[in-house]
């Protein structure tokens, strides 16, 4: 009997509403959580797995050196590697294509890699527009690993302690 | 001798194995693992590695199971803590000085060392000091070195040694300055040097022409069967995304054991040549056109079609040409559709010039016994035949013959050749003198049996006078509890070859020998079988056949119509075909390379497919049918050749030609050969004749090693090797004198009415009145037919 008179004063006095509408004016003085994308980003881990690059040493000698350890783990099969030998009769890839439809950015690849020459990056901002741009070439791979070098060495620097 | 079974336990279990045997054949036969490097089944025992270690009781250390030999009661652990203690040990000591650079070494994903560091190595290694570093050498076209990962198991080594036959590697210095290395930095130059690449058990030795091309786990294995011999090695094709990327032995003890020749190893290399013919052409009004294949199959059918119902041209003016080294499915079609037009001309043995007896001969090239026999022979005589560049397969059981057995070899050759095994006796002669010498060998054999001569042989053997060494030929073979005489394949090129085949067949029924032949190409046999011969059809069928013009003959009759199957003619032919060729209408060539000459004669170019685009079969010299099956797309537009003749039977509306699978085509050559016993008895023909040799300088020579076929003139790194020839005229130095000419001196070498200028070079190993100039090889179609008196000039 109690309860019933209690729910009917309630309902009159709009109580729930009040309750909601508390919880909106907490949230409108408290701290804002949303990143106001594309002004403001997101903060990201050392290990986030992006667009990949294939990277250098210091002496602008490429890492890879065809092992296509990356194109056996690759598990969507994104991978294609073909291998000759250069003039200098060192192992070198003529090919390095990974295509990004079928990439799942798992990031076997890196993990696989013994030189550590392919990575992903912290890129996250690409489209395609027209067919087979998405086909990530020997070529391109290269030029975001030298864009990217500084970036690419602090976030293995910093992630090097956990593995 | 008896073998006594002795009763040994291994990991608790009971095994009986003969006394003696060595510990790791037992356990492998039982299928109970024990890592080894150095053990090799077909090697003898070097126990170095170390690494097959066990535990045996009542030994105060572990013992190599390779080389410690059963006893009674003997107690064996393979997996105890002190054996897997010991195998850890060595594994890490072997460790020490390797690179473990597995990421860029070709071996990697099939290295015995990676597999056994896995199973039975640990993660790290104490050894910090700096690592050894072995400077490479080059040692040919065919391996590539990376010294510094040699375990030193030297496998190799004792491979030249027992199998090969040829030192060519070895070990040099000790401990840690030991190293593998040729004799003076010399190339490895024996026909079977590939198999070390197998045998390796590390990276040190890889494939030189596939080097980085792929990696062991992305490969598709295929079965197949090698084409270039008579042997028809048994091989694994491997290929990645539909390229063929290296040729590997596959197993096979009655034919190959576990061995390939580098020739079948290294041959794949031609199918990716940039000779290759994509797409159909045909010429018009003297210029090539690529075209598709209804348009080129269509002129073909359409001239021929007009040529047979043309009076005036006849149908024994078609005539076709075909390669011993086609599948029987090919043989098979290109002959049933040359007979169900109504012609004969069909011929597989274009380097064949004597066909005088071809009546009497057996159904097929056969060896007369099983591959397997020939190393438990104790006597042979081999005429004309190099038998180890031919054949090597041959030439590697007849080594163990005489390795194992002691077996007296003979040779009887146009030139002196070099075996990898010793020799009882090497005579070389001329060629125009090789039947008068063999003649010798017969007249012994009747007076060793003191039989009377055979009535058609009496003519030329009467009034012989063998000499002390043909006697000892034929005591040999006589004495001899097994012992053969084979035909190689110089002797059926051999202008006089039918009086050398019955002069073969009398010294081994004189001396109760099995007579065997050596057939050229891969599939002699099979054409044979298939009916590839004008006198004969399907299975040996002399009745009721359509009999037509053998190789010899179609250059006198003036074809209106030819089809070249496989065939280059100017090099696959002892016969010049140039003229016949370009006065012909049409000439259609089914291949799978383009070619200069092709084009100069050829009016239609059909790309074909090679071995390992094609299903198809070859018969080998034992007589066993061996098939196999595409692995591969044909590149371009190539189509197997079998389809191609199949369209071309169609379109010529001729009937019973709706095969649909390679299989069908042998399943209905096979019912037919079910009937056929093999038997090299033949019935004598009529008295033989001899002319005697004259004196003039007589043009003489072999098809080299890696000239046999289109496909191995294209490998271009055994185009690299020492084996393959050049177009140069051998002479010996006591008729370069006769000449007036000397080493290196330029020539020319006239030949009826042809010239050609080559080099000139002094070889000893050519018998006197013989002036050797190599078959197959550029340059050759300048000249005529292979077997001629030339006249030789220095300019």
């Amino acid at each position: 009997m109690m309860k019933k008179i209690a729910h009917l004063i309630k309902s009159f006095m709009l109580w729930e509403l009040l309750k909601g509408l508390a919880v909106t004016l907490r949230y409108l003085f408290s701290r804002k959580l949303t990143v106001q994308y594309p002004e403001e980003r997101a903060p990201m881990s050392p290990r986030f797995r992006g667009l990949h690059a294939q990277r250098r040493y210091a002496n602008g000698e490429e890492r890879c050196i065809a092992c296509k350890l990356c194109e056996a783990v690759c598990p969507a099969l994104a991978i294609t590697i073909d291998v000759a030998e250069r003039a200098d009769g060192s192992r070198r890839t003529t090919r390095y294509d990974i295509d990004l439809f079928k990439c799942i950015y798992c990031g076997f690849c890196e993990e696989a890699c013994p030189v550590d020459a392919i990575v992903e990056t912290h890129i996250y901002e690409y489209h395609f527009e027209e067919k087979g741009t998405q086909i990530m070439t020997k070529d391109k791979l290269l030029a975001i690993g030298d864009k990217y070098e500084t970036e690419i060495a602090a976030n293995k620097a910093a992630d090097a302690k956990y593995r | 001798m008896t073998e006594e079974l002795v009763t040994i336990t291994v990991d608790g279990q009971e095994l009986k194995a003969p006394k003696g045997a060595m510990l790791i054949s037992v356990t492998d036969k039982e299928n109970i693992r024990v890592p080894r490097f150095c053990y090799h089944e077909k090697l003898s025992v070097a126990a170095n590695c170390r690494m097959c270690l066990v535990e045996v009781e009542k030994a105060p250390k572990p013992l190599p199971a390779c080389a410690t030999p059963i006893m009674e009661g003997m107690v064996v652990h393979t997996r105890s803590a002190k054996a897997k203690a010991a195998q850890k040990a060595i594994m890490e000591f072997l460790l020490i000085n390797h690179p473990l650079d597995c990421p860029i070494c070709d071996q990697g994903g099939e290295c015995e060392l990676q597999d056994m560091a896995m199973a039975y190595g640990q993660d790290v290694s104490q050894y910090s000091e700096g690592k050894r570093v072995v400077l490479d050498k080059s040692i040919g076209p065919l391996i590539a070195t990376e010294l510094t990962r040699c375990i030193h198991c030297t496998r190799c080594v004792r491979f030249g040694e027992e199998i090969a036959g040829v030192r060519e590697m070895g070990m040099t210095n000790r401990g840690e300055r030991a190293r593998i290395a040729t004799f003076m930095n010399q190339a490895v130059t024996s026909e079977l040097s590939g198999n070390v690449i197998d045998l390796c058990p590390v990276g040190a030795l890889t494939a030189k022409p596939s080097r980085f091309a792929a990696r062991a786990w992305e490969m598709i294995q295929h079965a197949s069967v090698a084409p270039h011999d008579c042997v028809g090695s048994n091989v694994f094709v491997h290929v990645l995304r539909h390229d063929v990327i290296r040729v590997v032995p596959r197993d096979n003890e009655a034919i190959n054991e576990v061995w390939i020749s580098d020739r079948d190893r290294f041959s794949y290399e031609g199918i990716h040549s940039e000779e290759r013919l994509t797409t159909p052409m045909v010429k018009h009004n003297g210029e090539w056109k690529r075209t598709d294949w209804d348009t080129a199959m269509g002129v073909v059918s359409d001239k021929i079609k007009a040529m047979l119902e043309d009076d005036a041209i006849g149908v024994d003016k078609i005539a076709a040409l075909v390669s011993p080294n086609s599948t029987l499915e090919e043989l098979y079609l290109a002959q049933k559709l040359m007979r169900s037009m109504g012609s004969g001309n069909i011929d597989h043995r274009l380097r064949q010039s004597d066909f005088s007896d071809q009546n009497s001969v057996p159904v097929m090239p056969w060896l007369g016994q099983d591959i397997e026999d020939l190393e438990n022979l104790n006597a042979a005589l081999l005429i004309g035949s190099n038998v180890r560049k031919d054949q090597p397969m041959i030439s590697h059981r007849l080594r163990k013959a005489v390795v194992n057995n002691g077996a007296q070899i003979s040779f009887i050759n146009p030139r002196t050749y070099e075996f990898n095994f010793p020799v009882a006796s090497n005579i070389s002669v001329a060629q125009q003198r090789l039947v008068n010498e063999l003649a010798l060998i017969a007249a012994a054999a009747y007076k060793a049996s003191k039989n009377a001569m055979a009535p058609h042989l009496k003519n030329i053997l009467t009034g012989l006078k063998p000499t002390v060494e043909h006697k000892a030929i034929i005591s040999q073979l006589k004495t001899a509890e097994k012992s053969t005489v084979l035909m190689g394949n110089l002797a059926s090129m051999h202008p006089n070859s039918s009086v050398l085949r019955a002069l073969a067949e009398a010294i081994a029924i004189e001396t109760g020998s099995v007579l065997g032949y050596l057939s050229e190409g891969a599939n002699a046999a099979g054409a044979w079988l298939a009916g590839a011969v004008p006198h004969r059809g399907v299975a040996g069928e002399s009745e009721n056949i359509v009999q037509g013009y053998h190789a010899g003959e179609i250059n006198n009759q003036s074809p209106a119509a030819v089809i070249l199957l496989n065939v280059e003619p100017e090099l696959d032919s002892v016969h010049a075909m140039k003229n016949t060729l370009a006065q012909a209408d049409m000439v259609v060539a089914i291949t799978a390379f383009d070619s200069p000459t092709l084009r100069e004669t050829a009016n239609v170019l059909l790309p074909a497919a090679t071995f390992t685009e094609t299903s198809g079969t070859f018969v080998n010299i034992e007589g066993a049918w061996q098939s196999f099956k595409g692995v591969c797309p044909p590149q371009g537009d190539a189509r197997p050749a079998w389809k191609i003749l199949r369209v071309l039977a169609n379109l010529l509306d001729q009937k019973d030609f709706d095969y649909m699978s390679s299989e069908d085509v042998r399943n209905e050559l096979r019912s037919q050969c079910e009937s056929i016993v093999l038997s090299n008895t033949t019935v004598a023909d009529a008295s033989i004749e001899m002319n005697p040799a004259g004196d003039e300088l007589m043009r003489s020579g072999d098809v080299p090693m890696y000239a046999g076929d289109a496909l191995l003139r294209r490998a271009t790194s055994l185009q690299k090797t020492s084996d393959a020839d050049t177009f140069c005229l051998r002479v010996n130095s006591a008729e370069a004198a006769r000449l007036g000419v000397m080493g290196s001196d330029s020539v020319s070498v006239t030949q009826e009415g042809l010239s050609a200028l080559m080099n000139l070079v002094i070889d000893n190993s050519v018998p006197d009145g013989s002036a050797w100039i190599p078959m197959a090889i550029k340059g050759n179609e300048q000249l005529g037919n292979a077997f001629a008196a030339i006249k030789v000039e220095k300019v």
